[in-house]
């Protein structure tokens, strides 16, 4: 009986976050297109339902029914895996990140995260976005198109460069947690010690890198339109690019966690227990000030995307060895210098 | 030789790259907030002034009858080749009238030659500018659709007369 309410309490977490998931990455492809359009002077999509807000469900009806090619160069099977490997990592990443503290209900302590309890927590984040890699470079590698492949091959090139410093970041933040579990990571930033106050140097690295692990602009690079036609993703069509397209906004989605996770103090709000609150208020406010902070960096995603251009290849591996790397290895020692000082 | 300092040697600031990144944020966003230059067009229409070179049309006095004596100039400026006049006499006072004006809508590339080359001031671009059709029957204008009042025209007319 036990075990079959802690499934079931598992499985409601899932939904709950799956349909979160799908809805917030449906909403970012429509506010991606209405900020681009803001920050141009224009309006925006604004036709499908009130001021265009049924618009992601028009774009998903109008790919579904799009025909589904495959080229006669590709690899078959490869070519229907990748999309779905992307899809398949972007989801189960979420499963460690915490979106709030432990509540009670029903005189039960229940985590606010899939799996709360993993010991190597940021291991298997940092593990699975590494997987992801692999879809990309498949996708590029079975495709049968130059472009393609030119794509694939730029984004493997661009996640090694990118994810070193990225790891070097994180042992920052692992410092002052001593722990890899994401729980004890946000409970280690109580009150105004968030890391990005204390590691800004860290901070700015793990940022930009996560822009590089996501392939946003200014590091779009794998699907660089005017060079690569659409990059890896030039020989997909319908539901495939879908999950392409899906996959691209939910690690958007997880790396916005990651960062409010690692950096922002995650579901904390600084000094709330000073207000005196009943424990499902202070819960409620938790949770919601998580979401405004995932909101907020999400917008900083599209932000970027439409400021700043793209990277020339060479600059971008230029950044990633001979800047990032450095700088990254700067903020461990500043990290472990400040640790000593502060405990 | 002493070393010569280039106009694309970045400063200090510019090397360390971040400031120049706010700056193109804070220019993104104070634009998010700026008036957008969007003409929601079905709603809102586009209302061109008299320099406007719209499909063409012929110019009809106040009596009803076509300014047009059918010289057949315009027909042959016409680089399209989109005109196509049959003439035919009359009592009137001006003999000569078009019996057949066609425009080949599909052919028309809006140059304004035929208006240029008009002696008579009677085919003139009005600033009509939605022009559909679902088959090339209905592409080809007759003198049904050409004729317009000259009240509708006289923008134009007066813009011509200022800057022909």
């Amino acid at each position: 009986m036990e075990s079959l309410i802690i499934a079931g309490i598992a499985l409601v977490k899932v939904l709950i976050l799956a349909n979160i998931i799908l809805l917030t990455v449906s909403y970012l492809v429509y506010f991606e297109r209405k900020i681009s359009a803001w920050a141009q002077s224009r309006v925006g999509p604004n036709r499908v339902g009130y001021a265009g807000l049924l618009q992601p469900f028009a774009d998903v009806f109008k790919l579904l029914l799009k025909e589904d090619i495959v080229p006669t160069q590709a690899n078959k099977t490869i070519h229907t895996l990748a999309p779905f490997l992307a899809l398949f990592v972007a989801f189960t990443t979420y499963a460690v990140i915490p979106w709030g503290p432990d509540v009670t209900i029903f005189g039960r302590v229940i985590e606010l995260s899939v799996v709360p309890n993993i010991n190597a927590g940021i291991l298997y984040v940092l593990a699975l976005t590494s997987i992801g890699v692999y879809a990309i470079t498949l996708s590029g590698w079975s495709s049968g198109s130059k472009y393609s492949l030119l794509g694939g091959v730029r984004a493997s090139a661009q996640m090694i460069s990118y994810e070193i410093s990225m790891g070097f970041s994180v042992a920052g933040v692992l410092i002052f947690s001593q722990s890899l579990l994401p729980s004890e990571i946000v409970k280690s930033q109580s009150g105004l010690m968030w890391n990005a106050f204390l590691q800004p140097i860290g901070f700015i690295t793990f940022v930009t890198a996560a822009f590089a692990e996501t392939n946003r602009l200014p590091f779009d690079l794998p699907e660089a339109e005017p060079e690569l036609v659409g990059g890896f993703h030039t020989e997909y069509s319908s539901m495939k690019f879908a999950a392409f397209f899906l996959a691209e906004y939910a690690n958007m989605m997880i790396a916005s966690a990651l960062i409010v996770t690692l950096y922002l103090g995650g579901w904390q709000v600084p000094y709330l227990e000073k207000l005196g609150l009943s424990a499902g208020w202070e819960a409620i406010i938790q949770v919601a000030a998580f979401f405004t902070k995932l909101v907020f960096l999400m917008f900083f995603f599209i932000w970027v995307r439409w400021s700043i251009p793209r990277f020339r290849y060479d600059q971008l591996m230029d950044i990633g060895w001979k800047v990032m790397f450095p700088l990254a290895l700067l903020n461990v020692l500043w990290a472990a210098v400040l640790a000593m000082l502060i405990k | 030789m002493a070393v010569k300092k280039r106009m694309k040697d970045f400063t200090l600031m510019e090397k360390i790259y971040l400031p120049s990144i706010v700056a193109g944020l804070s220019i993104t966003l104070q634009n998010m907030f700026k008036p957008k230059y969007t003409m929601e067009y079905p709603e809102v229409k586009f209302m061109p002034s008299g320099h406007y070179r719209g499909r063409p049309v012929l110019v009809q006095e106040e009596d009803g009858g076509e300014r047009c004596v059918a010289c057949g100039l315009c027909s042959r400026v016409c680089p399209a080749l989109a005109i196509d006049i049959q003439a035919a006499e009359t009592e009137r006072e001006k003999e000569r009238y078009p019996e057949r004006f066609e425009i080949n809508m599909l052919r028309c590339i809006f140059c304004g030659l035929c208006e240029e080359v008009c002696p008579e001031e009677a085919i003139v671009m009005s600033k009509e500018y939605e022009i559909a059709f679902t088959n090339r029957q209905d592409a080809i204008y007759g003198k049904d659709k050409l004729l317009t009042p000259i009240a509708d025209l006289q923008e134009r007319i007066e813009f011509l007369r200022n800057n022909k």
